[in-house]
C-alpha cells in the first residue's frame, strides 16, 4: 500500500470542504473495503479524509419514515429493534451480508459504495474497464460466474455485490447527499447505474459529494417478508442471486407487492412487472412462478453463469412462497 | 509494504548513507515509486530529515491491553501489523491480510473488529483487547479452558481469532443455539476443521455463565 497522509473530518461540512481542494483524497468510513482495495493497489489515494467523527451515526423514527445516518454501522441497523419491527427486510438482508466483525466495521454510506467483487477488477495485472477505462474486459470470455445476466454492457458485466442495498430498492428508499454544490436527494433505484460505455462510474454521486444519510418511507412489508441469499457456502459469501421479497396479503389476495435481486445486475435490481403481475392476485406457487418467469425477460448470460437463468426465477419463485408462508 | 521496508533495511544497513543521501541515490523513478509525496516534497525543497520523518508519520496514543502506548506511525499501518511488529504482540494472527478469515480479530472498544482492516492511525485513543490481554496472571480466561478441554483448535492458528470472536459473541447474546454460533462465528476460517469443538467451547462457555 502506497503511503498517504490521513486527517479527520468533524462535520459532513468540513469533509466536502476539506476534500474539494484535493485532486486524490478519498473519504474512509469503516474501511473494510477501502483499505482492502489500496492493499490490491487498485486504487491509492494520496489523501483520506476520515469521517468517522461526523454525527451521522443515528437511526430516528420520524412520522411517516425512519432516517438512518450514512455512519450507523451494518450491525447497529441490522440489531435495531424498530428497525427489526417495521422494516425487517432491511433487517434480514444487512445480517446475510459479510461476517459480524465487519458488519461492526461497516457503515450504511460505505456499504452502497462497495466496488464490485469481480476478481479482474481487484488484479491490476488484468484487463478492466472498470478500473481502467478503455483497458478491456478480462470477465468477457473469461471467469464470470458471479457476473451480471440483466443491463450489462459491452463494456462491463460486474455485479454490485451488497445485500443491504437488494433491500432499500425494494423498500423505496432515498439517499441524502451533500456536496460542494449543495445537498440533493436521489431515489435509491437511480442511485446506483448501469454500466453503459462508462463503466469506472458506479453510481451517480458526484464528486467530492458524500453521503449524509438514507430514508425508508414506512410501509405495510413487515410480515410477509423474505431475503433469500443464494450462495457458495451457507454464510459469509457474496450471493450468487438473492432476492428481497415483501408481500401485503389481505385474505389471501396479494394487495401490493415488492421484488428486487441481486447478484445479476451492476445495479440492485427492481423487479416492478412481476410486482405489478402479483397485485389482486391470490396466492399460489403457481403465480409466483409466472411472476418469476415474467421477472426474467431480457436475462442473458455469458458462459460461466449461464446457470443463473434458471437458478434466478426459482430463486424468485422460492422468496416468494417463504414470504407468503411467514 | 514490503517496498517501504526493504528501503528501510538498505538504509539500515548503510548507516554511513542518511536517509535522503539514499533516496537521492536511488534515482527518481524509485523514489516517486516508494516514498510518499510528502518526503519526496520535503527532499525537494531540501528541508530537515525531522520534518521529512513528521510529515510520514501521525502521532497515536491508545491503550492495548490496559497499557498506554503513544506512538508515531504511518497513517498506512494497520492495527494487525501495529500490534505485530511495533508492540511485538504476535498472539493477533495474520491469515489472509483481506477480511476474509477472521484470523486477526481483536476487541475495539469492546467490539469484535478485523485488525487487518482497520488503518491505526483511526483508533486514536482506541482501548483495544488481544489475545494476551484475556488470561489474569496465570489464570487463563474461561474462552481459553474451555478451547483446550474441548479441543477447539488442532494447528491452532485461527484460534486467536476464534477465542475473541467467540467471546463477543456470547456478550452479543448471538450464542443462543448451536445453529446461531455457527452463523456469527462464521467470519472465523478454521483451515483445521475444529468448527464442531470450537462450537462446543463456546456452548459451554455460554451455558455456564461465567463472567467475560
Ligand atoms: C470478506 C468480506 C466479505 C464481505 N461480504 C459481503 C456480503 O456478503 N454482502 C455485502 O453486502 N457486503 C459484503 N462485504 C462488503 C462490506 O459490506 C463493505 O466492505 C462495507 O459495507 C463497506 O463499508 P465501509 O464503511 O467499511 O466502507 P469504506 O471501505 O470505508 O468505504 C467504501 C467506499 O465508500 C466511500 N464512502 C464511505 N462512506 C461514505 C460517505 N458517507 N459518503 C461518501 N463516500 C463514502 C469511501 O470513500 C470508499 O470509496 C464483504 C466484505 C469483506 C471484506
Ligand atoms: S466485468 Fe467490469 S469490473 Fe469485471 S473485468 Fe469487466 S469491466 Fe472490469
Ligand atoms: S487476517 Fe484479517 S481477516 Fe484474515
Ligand atoms: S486450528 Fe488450524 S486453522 Fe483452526
Amino acid at each position: 500500500m502506497k503511503n498517504f497522509q490521513i486527517i479527520r473530518a468533524l462535520s459532513s461540512k468540513s469533509a466536502v470542504s476539506s476534500i474539494a481542494k484535493e485532486n486524490s483524497a478519498m473519504f474512509i468510513a469503516g474501511g473494510t473495503n477501502l483499505v482492502d482495495l489500496m492493499k490490491k493497489n487498485v486504487v491509492s489515494p494520496d489523501k483520506l479524509i476520515d469521517i468517522n467523527g461526523v454525527d451521522l451515526k443515528k437511526i430516528e423514527f420520524l412520522t411517516g419514515k425512519v432516517s438512518i445516518g450514512a455512519l450507523a454501522k451494518n450491525s447497529q441497523v441490522a440489531e435495531d429493534q424498530l428497525i427489526k419491527e417495521s422494516y425487517p427486510l432491511l433487517a434480514l438482508a444487512l445480517a446475510a451480508g459479510a461476517s459480524q466483525q465487519i458488519r461492526h466495521m461497516a457503515t450504511v454510506g460505505g456499504n452502497m459504495l462497495q466496488r464490485t467483487r469481480c476478481s479482474y477488477f481487484y488484479n491490476p495485472d488484468m484487463p478492466c474497464n472498470k478500473r481502467v477505462p478503455k483497458s478491456g474486459c478480462g470477465a468477457i470470455g473469461g471467469a464470470n460466474r458471479m457476473h451480471a445476466i440483466f443491463g450489462a454492457s459491452d463494456s462491463c458485466i460486474a455485479v454490485h455485490p451488497s445485500d443491504m442495498c437488494i433491500a432499500l430498492a425494494a423498500l423505496d428508499a432515498t439517499v441524502f447527499t451533500e456536496g460542494p454544490k449543495g445537498k440533493r436527494e436521489i431515489r435509491f433505484t437511480d442511485f446506483h447505474r448501469l454500466p453503459g460505455n462508462t463503466p469506472e462510474k458506479d453510481n451517480t454521486l458526484l464528486d467530492k459529494e458524500i453521503i449524509t444519510s438514507i430514508e425508508i418511507p414506512n410501509n405495510n412489508f413487515t410480515k410477509n417478508i423474505h431475503y433469500l441469499k443464494v450462495r457458495d457456502r451457507s454464510s459469509y459469501a457474496f450471493a450468487l442471486i438473492s432476492v428481497a421479497a415483501g408481500l401485503d396479503i389481505k385474505d389471501n389476495t396479494i394487495q401490493d407487492a415488492r421484488l428486487a435481486m441481486g447478484g445479476v445486475a451492476h445495479k440492485p435490481w427492481r423487479l416492478t412487472e412481476a410486482e405489478e403481475f402479483l397485485k389482486g392476485k391470490t396466492v399460489s406457487e403457481k403465480t409466483f412462478r409466472q411472476a418469476a418467469d415474467l421477472a426474467m425477460k431480457g436475462a442473458r448470460s455469458y458462459g460461466d453463469n449461464d446457470f443463473k437463468l434458471t437458478l434466478g426465477p426459482n430463486a424468485i419463485t422460492e422468496a416468494l412462497t417463504i414470504a407468503a408462508s411467514k | 509494504m514490503a517496498a517501504k521496508k526493504s528501503i528501510k533495511k538498505v538504509v539500515e544497513e548503510d548507516s554511513n548513507n542518511s536517509r535522503r543521501d539514499f533516496i537521492k541515490k536511488s534515482g527518481l523513478f524509485t523514489a516517486l515509486a516508494f516514498t510518499p509525496p510528502s518526503l519526496v516534497m520535503a527532499s525537494d525543497k531540501k528541508w530537515d530529515e525531522k520534518i521529512a520523518e513528521y510529515l510520514e508519520t501521525v502521532p497515536l496514543s491508545l491503550e492495548v491491553n490496559g497499557v498506554k502506548h503513544n506512538l508515531n506511525i504511518e497513517p498506512r499501518t494497520t492495527l494487525l501489523d501495529l500490534l505485530r511488529e511495533q508492540l511485538l504482540l504476535t498472539g493477533t494472527k495474520k491469515g489472509c491480510d483481506h477480511g476474509q478469515c477472521g484470523a486477526c480479530t481483536v476487541h475495539v472498544n469492546g467490539t469484535r473488529i478485523l485488525s487487518c482492516l482497520s488503518l491505526a492511525s483511526m483508533q486514536q485513543n482506541a482501548q483495544v483487547t488481544t489475545i494476551e490481554g484475556l488470561s489474569k496472571g496465570k489464570k487463563l480466561h474461561p474462552m481459553q479452558e474451555a478451547f483446550i478441554k474441548n479441543d477447539g483448535f488442532q494447528c491452532g492458528y485461527c484460534t486467536p481469532g476464534q477465542i475473541m470472536s467467540g467471546i463477543a459473541c456470547i456478550k452479543e447474546g448471538h450464542a443462543n443455539s448451536r445453529d446461531e454460533i455457527r452463523e456469527y462465528m462464521s467470519g472465523n476460517i478454521c483451515r483445521c476443521g475444529a468448527y464442531h469443538n470450537i462450537v462446543d467451547a463456546i456452548t459451554e462457555v455460554k451455558e455456564g455463565g461465567m463472567p467475560l
